[in-house]
């Protein structure tokens, strides 16, 4: 086969994934887009295969087997509320791929004096990539549980970091001025260091936007391969991926209130307990699930704001046995989801769809703060800081100015907590005061189950 | 600079263009199939790891090219399989005649 028509299916392969991520637009055409885009990969690899001059075959049969299985294995076992550690893990994988492939080819080209932009395409692929992979293996490990959540920081640690920093692009200037491999190496190394180093002062709360900016170093870490390369198809891909990655970023840091460089280097979320004004503690009202039966089964529209812990109690499925009967009743019914309302960004939507909620009836924080003011009873189940009304009318709260579906607009409010303790964030709630909201003090499986059989008598 | 780089440098920030176009249009409830799905992308790097495989030479070139096809095919063949069955899971509203935008 000729260069040039390998390099034209490349670019068909290249077209694919675009027309994939197009067909992610909605979720009538996602799964057929996430066809192609995989068509397109095949093809790819296919067509390297084809124009290889294969010398060492062991290698490449080996990791196509091990990787494969490893692979779907953990597709297929995964459990949905795990998603954010597997996708955490996934973006460390292909960091790695990244920084070895350059990894090799300096050692084949060690011999042979390069162009200076080739090398230092070489190590800034072998940098981003490790820094993706511990940073993300990191995050895998909050996420997983398997080291604490809560931030971790020490004294001169900023300076520890920037040291670090400036550290590891002084040896990329000097190994690419000298192509000298302890350089090359070292650079890697700090690199590796350094990603572990930057994730794991980072709170478990604020990992949604770790992740999301692991995602785009990923993709750029693809493309700086390309250039080593000299591949548009990697470079092509990797920049769709670093935009993907960044965009999203920029989504949960505006949905968090919050910038980019206080998440990385602020060390809040979880453990840090923000004063908060306490001022509008009054009495809340308790409810019953009989009471509350009743109210929903004569609404004519209700929704429901879900947060994390739903997904904890497991009750996303009785949640939606207890929408179908209200559906079945002739009450319009929707989910208002906050971006944040999950462990990832669309995390909510996922654990939703997976409990069979029609996608529909799934909406952003735009259309259910539309729908909210003409909503009759709205059941907050397992949410807190997403629909605390400080947000909006108090300046002096911690989280004043981050978007909230605004619930205090419904007639009625109903709340599913455990009890009035606060969030989080440690910030005491004025929705649960409000005349207009009625606390339903139970974990919200059995306040679930509890409304279904409750309703069958109304 | 050499015009190769340059070529590559263009592609690049025309992609990252199209890349940011197409994205934003992706809504919410898609996101985490779009980062998974995404992230099955970045995988085309297997494209470079078959090659660092397979050109054999150096002993310590091959490893890494070994470890790189195997991360990278994790990626792949792991991110597509997992953003399938997570769309397998958005279904379709009982009405699609009545479905709001």
């Amino acid at each position: 086969m000729s260069d040039a028509a390998r390099d034209l299916v490349y670019l068909a392969a290249a077209a694919a994934f675009i027309i994939g991520l197009k067909r992610l637009g909605s979720p009538r055409t996602a799964r057929s887009g996430n066809l192609i885009a995989s068509t397109g990969m095949l093809v790819a690899v296919v067509v390297t295969l084809l124009d290889l001059e294969i010398i060492e075959w062991w290698a490449l049969v080996a990791g196509l087997v091990v990787g494969g299985a490893v692979g779907v294995l953990l597709a297929l076992r995964v459990q949905m509320t795990s998603m954010p550690q597997l996708v955490a893990a996934f973006n460390g994988f292909g960091g790695a791929a990244s920084a070895l492939v350059a990894g090799a080819e300096f050692i084949r080209l060690e011999q042979v004096e390069l162009p200076v932009e080739t090398i230092l395409t070489m190590i800034l692929s072998v940098v981003i990539g490790s820094i993706t992979l511990t940073g993300s293996f990191v995050a895998f490990a909050k996420l997983q549980g398997l080291v604490s959540g809560s931030p971790v920081t020490y004294p001169g640690m900023r300076f520890v970091n920037g040291a670090l920093a400036v550290g590891a692009v002084g040896l990329v200037v000097w190994a690419q001025a000298t192509q000298e491999p302890l350089a090359f190496w070292l650079a890697g190394g700090s690199a590796l260091l350094l990603g572990i180093l930057v994730v794991n002062p980072i709170g478990g709360a604020d990992m949604p936007v770790v992740i999301a900016l692991l995602n785009s170093l990923s993709g750029l870490a693809a493309a700086m391969t390309g250039f080593v390369i000299t591949n548009s198809a990697l470079i092509i891909s990797g920049a769709l991926v670093g935009a993907s990655g960044l965009i999203l970023t920029k989504l949960m840091t505006e949905a968090m209130n919050r910038s980019l460089s206080n998440v990385l280097f602020g060390a809040f979320g979880g453990g840090d307990s923000g004063g908060g004004s306490a001022a509008e503690t009054g009495d809340a009202t308790s409810t019953s699930a009989d009471d509350v039966a009743i109210a929903l089964a004569y609404a004519s529209r209700v929704v429901v704001v879900p947060g994390y812990g739903l997904a904890v109690a497991q009750a996303q499925h009785a949640l939606r046995e207890l929408m179908t009967e209200l559906e079945a009743r002739g009450v319009e019914v929707a989910y208002g989801i906050h971006p944040v309302a999950g462990r990832m960004p669309g995390h909510m939507n996922v654990l939703l769809a997976e409990a069979d909620v029609p996608y529909d009836q799934l909406l952003d924080l735009d259309q259910t703060n539309n729908l909210l003011p003409r909503t009759d009873v709205v059941l907050v189940v397992g949410a807190n800081d997403v629909v605390n009304p400080s947000a909006r009318d108090d300046a002096a709260s911690p989280i004043y100015g981050m978007p909230i579906l605004e619930v205090d607009k419904a007639a009625t409010v109903v709340v599913i907590k455990r009890s009035l303790s606060p969030g989080f964030a440690g910030i005491d709630n004025p929705l649960f005061y409000l005349d207009r909201t009625k606390m339903l003090f139970a974990d919200a499986k059995k306040a679930m189950t509890d409304l279904v059989s409750a309703l069958e008598t109304v | 600079m050499s015009s190769l780089l340059i070529v590559g440098i263009t592609v690049f920030v025309l992609a990252s263009f199209i890349g940011f176009e197409v994205i934003t249009k992706v809504p919410p409830t898609l996101h985490t199939p779009l980062m998974s799905g995404s992230n099955a992308i970045s995988g085309i790097t297997l494209v470079g790891a078959v090659i660092a495989a397979t050109a054999g030479g150096d002993v310590l070139a091959t490893v890494f090219g070994f470890l790189a096809v195997t991360t990278a095919t994790i990626n792949v063949v792991g991110g597509f399989l997992v953003t399938d069955r997570m769309l397998g899971m958005f279904r379709r509203p009982k009405r699609p005649d009545e479905e709001a935008s």
